[in-house]
């Protein structure tokens, strides 16, 4: 749109100042997590680090070491699982038409939205009556069975954007449905399963409901909740919180960064419709 | 599309594992949590005896939830009102192609993929009373005594002890009705803004007689999906502020999961889920459904 040159001068005003606004956690962030634990008084938290020290990154990525290492372990599996699972209920979803099928799809649907305080008692409950209870195997179910909505919906807003005649043309070619999905449908998913893939690792490794009703051993418990209790006990420095807080950012920073195109996609299709 | 009876059949049995333990974990979940919330269990004990709907009396009539809802309802209007207003204006910045476009896209966006305990940790330092911003608004040489989450003053039943809990779920999704308006202000024919300016129109008329009526059905729906996250808001305040000083900055979330799994009191708790599911429905319900009819 062809803007006068004043009236451009005011909105990159606004969108700096609004940069402003969002970059300025980060520095409080960043900034305190290099001071030494002697820099750490009360006034001091809005002053420039004078001599950056490691020693609240390594304090907390000490404490939070083993966490980090059970979120890796949780969110790997699941997002796999998500895109297996996901790419299958959508594909079905999306092209094959048989009774009720708009009915099952909007129930699969409605239990992404549901608040999970809504089953977590009987989750529990089964957890431990199955031996999943506290823990990281429980979590990985869980995640995996409820991350199924959206990573169906994700992958059944796609699938329904492909031709008719692409898969259609493929069973002339005398592939039965599960030779089209294989050889067909698989090979063209690959811009969907990053999507679902970042998106459920986002969302799982950053879960916190969850992981802190199923797991109560620190040893076992995913790095959110570790980066609760460290952060929740009012002894501990914050210099050594701020780094933790941090530290717990990074891989979905990293994400976000990276890939940052298909975790937008996945954020736009959380709304529904394809 | 076309497709054999076998391989619908074939079809039909690979998708009934899935759903069975999907539906099972979602609605025989629920159900189960319905009738824990007619129970009397309240001990680690389950104590599955039938009291009707004594459980939600007892809630309706408590202080603590009262200032729940009554703490979400105020929650969500500013939430949703900032985020809808603000998102708007961000995306707008970034459509009419301002030069370092992606470096504001990305900077508006980051704090998305954050998890709300990360959110909770630095903005609770950030209004702590002593040292946050308050501290910062001293060296300006302010009075600055606001006490912010900490604050037990209320307006017309708007605790203002929230304000920080606002700001901070604000700051972390003002980048998601950015980013939906921002698609739906590139789909717009550029010939249709053109043609207008054309005709002299100014920016405000385009704005608003062109802009706002082409991208209201995602405010729409940016507000069902900034709704339904409020109502079921948790993380953000666990890490951030608590339960707060007389429930100021309580929510329904926090309520069941400390009831329930801090205080065993598992009926209570599930009445107060089922509550928010009813919440959660009256608003998803109605959506999903002609969302999905549309298609």
């Amino acid at each position: 749109m062809k803007l006068s040159k004043t009236n451009r001068t005011i909105k990159y005003i606004l969108a700096i100042v609004a940069a402003f606004l969002f970059l300025f956690p980060l520095y409080v962030i960043i900034n305190n997590s290099l001071k030494p634990f002697a820099d750490v008084r009360v006034s001091e938290m809005w002053v420039l680090a004078r001599s950056p020290s490691s020693e609240g990154f390594s304090k907390a990525f000490k404490a939070l070491r083993q966490n980090l290492i059970n979120s890796f372990i949780l969110v790997i599996p699941v997002s796999l699982l998500s895109v297996l699972f996901g790419s299958i209920i959508g594909f079905i979803f999306a092209k094959v038409r048989f009774k009720y099928s708009k009915v099952l799809f909007f129930l699969v649907i409605f239990g992404m939205f549901i608040p999970y305080q809504s089953i977590l008692i009987p989750l529990v409950r089964t957890l431990n009556r199955v031996g999943l209870y506290g823990k990281l195997e429980g979590l990985i179910v869980t995640h995996t069975i409820y991350g199924l909505p959206i990573s169906s919906l994700m992958f059944r807003n796609y699938y329904a954007k492909i031709p008719d005649e692409l898969v259609e043309a493929g069973m002339i070619d005398g592939l039965q449905l599960v030779g089209v999905f294989r050889q067909v449908v698989v090979p063209i998913s690959l811009p969907t399963m990053v999507v679902v893939l970042i998106w459920q690792f986002t969302s799982v490794w950053n879960d916190f409901l969850f992981a802190v009703t199923l797991t109560q051993n620190p040893l076992i418990q995913p790095v959110t909740v570790a980066l609760q209790n460290l952060a929740g006990t009012q002894v501990i420095e914050w210099n050594a919180q701020m780094a933790g807080a941090l530290i717990a950012a990074v891989p979905t920073l990293l994400v976000y960064i990276f890939l940052g195109k298909y975790f937008i996609q996945g954020l736009l299709s959380g709304s529904v419709k394809g | 599309m076309y497709c054999s009876q076998k391989d619908k059949r074939l079809a039909v049995i690979m998708l009934i594992p899935f759903l069975a333990v999907l539906f099972l974990f979602v609605y025989g979940f629920i159900f189960w949590s319905v009738r824990v919330s007619f129970s009397a269990w309240d001990s680690i004990l389950p104590d599955m005896t039938w009291v009707g709907l004594r459980n939600y009396q007892e809630l309706m009539g408590s202080l603590r939830f009262k200032t729940d809802i009554l703490n979400t309802i105020y929650f969500t209007i500013f939430f949703i009102a900032i985020c809808i207003i603000g998102g708007f204006i961000l995306s707008y910045l970034l459509f009419v192609n301002l030069k370092g476009e992606g470096f504001f896209r990305t900077v508006y966006l980051f704090p998305l993929s954050l998890s709300f305990v990360v959110t909770g940790v630095l903005w609770r330092w950030i209004f702590n009373p002593e040292v946050g911003l308050n501290a910062l608004l001293r060296t300006f040489g302010f009075k600055a005594e606001f006490g912010w989450f900490t604050s037990t003053y209320s307006i017309a039943g708007f605790n203002v002890a929230l304000i920080a809990l606002i700001i901070g779920a604000s700051w972390q999704y003002l980048g998601y009705t950015m980013a939906m308006f921002l698609a739906g202000l590139r789909g717009i024919d550029d010939q249709l803004i053109e043609s207008a300016q054309i005709d002299g129109a100014g920016e405000w008329a385009i704005i608003t007689r062109i802009i706002l009526p082409i991208i209201k059905p995602i405010t729409f729906s940016a507000m069902i999906v900034l709704g339904h996250i409020s109502l079921k808001i948790f993380d953000l305040a666990y890490a951030m502020t608590g339960k707060g000083p007389r429930f100021v900055t309580d929510f329904p979330g926090l309520f069941m999961f400390e009831t329930t799994f801090r205080g065993n009191h598992y009926a209570e708790g599930a009445a107060i889920s089922i509550v928010m599911l009813l919440l959660v429905a009256i608003v998803i319900v109605p959506y999903l459904a002609s969302s999905l009819k549309e298609d």
